[in-house]
């Protein structure tokens, strides 16, 4: 059943200092609020517990994109629209704009932001695996200061973490030292087609040289409590020539390392048994 | 028997914002539903709500020329905002080529997605007044069809483009 709405507080901050002071005095009071895509299904479904919150969809300083040689940085509120319908993003970084042009439909695209997906810190989000293989790092801002923290560490738990209270996530940075040579895979598996919230989902990145894996990154959505960077299934690649033998192996390790749940979407076994299947689908690309 | 407990009441407030290309005005809470605000302060019913979480785009308006899903808007957000509802797809008496096209091509059954494939099929166009059939079927996967005939929206959006421009209406 629908929450009471008259209840529910949103404000709209002039800019990011005023959302940030209004975070920092009154602590825990107030959460950002930016496309709505998750928290006003929670409102419908009378499951929005939190019921203040501070616009921060409408704040120039969480928009806008800035390119150098060594990274491009681009604000929290940046929506999935702007992310795949950017060009040197769709050069550089194929695995974002697969996960933003497979999260939801176009209208969810035209809302729902990347900062929200982080913040959301949902494991079956489908934008988190590309930005682990990108070795992306965020910048956590609060009324104190800002610092940056590499993505991988973000998540500390199921639903969990570093977000400080008072914090909001300003902007996300890719490191640019991947270049042409390297072959991507994204692949999320949901229900249907379009706009399914993901069963598995899978993004990875190699270097090969003479047919051997010189360098790969792997991680995976659904199969955690949070998005998994599947070190221990790249250590047991990296180096090694491309063979159907090695795809076995590593398929194997791959099953051990994620702990995947039944829920209301799927099964731990079907997840496990297609996570080993993109694995494979992704190795074997690396070989034509 | 005591008063059930109710939950505190904030403030209304009042939105400013274009629609249909006239000003609008209303007085809401700020975490209403734009979907809400539309159909009972603005009285536009044309808005339909389907699952209200954002799956099936019956409640699909454009904001500043965006296709969104006004169901998952907070009213707050849609102060200052440029909006076109189903209202205002057609244009002084003549339907949009789109409409016309739903209506010659059986695009229309019970008519409660209608609204929302139009819109979707109108901000499509837009971007690609040329579409192929796979992009027209991903325009509008934020779309469900009750009675499931996509087969003749799918078409109709595509004759849309064959026959560009609008027509008069019957």
């Amino acid at each position: 059943m629908r929450a009471y709405v008259p209840a529910y507080e949103i404000q709209a901050p002039p800019d990011l200092s005023a959302a940030l002071d209004r975070m920092a005095a009154e602590p825990n009071e107030w959460k950002p609020f930016a496309g709505g895509t998750d928290l006003m299904v929670l409102l419908e479904a009378g499951k929005l517990a939190h019921t203040k919150y501070l616009n921060i969809y409408h704040l120039r300083e969480l928009r806008g994109m800035s390119v150098n040689p060594a990274n491009i940085t681009f604000g929290a509120a940046t929506t999935y629209a702007q992310i795949r319908r950017d060009s040197l993003l769709a050069a550089e970084f194929t695995l974002l704009c697969s996960a933003a042009a497979e999260t939801g439909s176009i209208a969810t695209q035209n809302r729902g932001t990347l900062g929200g997906n982080i913040a959301n810190a949902s494991p079956a989000a489908d934008s988190p695996p590309a930005l682990i293989v990108y070795d992306a790092e965020l910048e956590l801002v609060s009324s104190r200061g800002s610092r940056w923290i590499a993505y991988r560490d973000f998540h500390t738990g199921y639903r969990q973490s570093l977000l400080r209270p008072d914090e909001l996530i300003r902007s996300i940075r890719l490191p640019r030292n991947g270049g042409p040579a390297w072959k991507q895979h994204y692949r999320k598996v949901g229900t249907r087609r379009a706009q399914a919230i993901s069963k598995v989902c899978f993004a990875g990145a190699a270097l090969v040289e003479n047919g051997k894996i010189a360098d790969v990154r792997i991680a995976l959505g659904s199969i955690a409590p949070t998005v998994l960077r599947a070190t221990a299934t790249e250590q047991m690649l990296q180096g090694e020539q491309l063979s159907p033998a090695l795809s076995q192996a590593a398929q194997q390790t791959l099953a051990r390392e994620i702990a995947p749940i039944d829920d209301m979407r799927s099964t731990a076994r079907y997840r496990r048994r297609v996570a080993q299947n993109l694995l494979a689908e992704f190795l074997e690309k690396l070989s034509a | 028997m005591p008063e059930p407990v109710r939950p505190k009441s904030v403030q209304k407030i009042r939105v400013t914002c274009s629609v249909n290309g006239a000003p609008a005005s209303f007085e809401t809470y700020p975490m209403a539903r734009l979907l809400d605000a539309l159909r009972e302060e603005l009285k536009l019913t044309g808005t339909k709500e389907g699952c209200g979480e954002g799956e099936c785009g019956a409640c699909a308006i454009e904001m500043n020329g965006d296709l969104v899903n006004s169901c998952l808007v907070p009213a707050l957000q849609a102060e200052g905002a440029t909006i076109r509802t189903i209202e205002g797809i057609a244009n002084k008496g003549l339907l949009n080529g789109v409409q016309q096209s739903f209506l010659e091509h059986g695009g229309a059954q019970c008519g409660i997605c209608t609204p929302g494939m139009i819109l979707a099929a109108v901000n499509l166009l837009r971007k690609y007044p040329r579409p192929t059939e796979l992009q027209v079927r991903e325009g509008l996967a934020g779309n469900l069809c009750r009675c499931t005939g996509y087969t003749k929206i799918f078409e109709s959006v595509l004759e849309a483009c064959r026959s560009q421009g609008e027509v008069p209406k019957r």
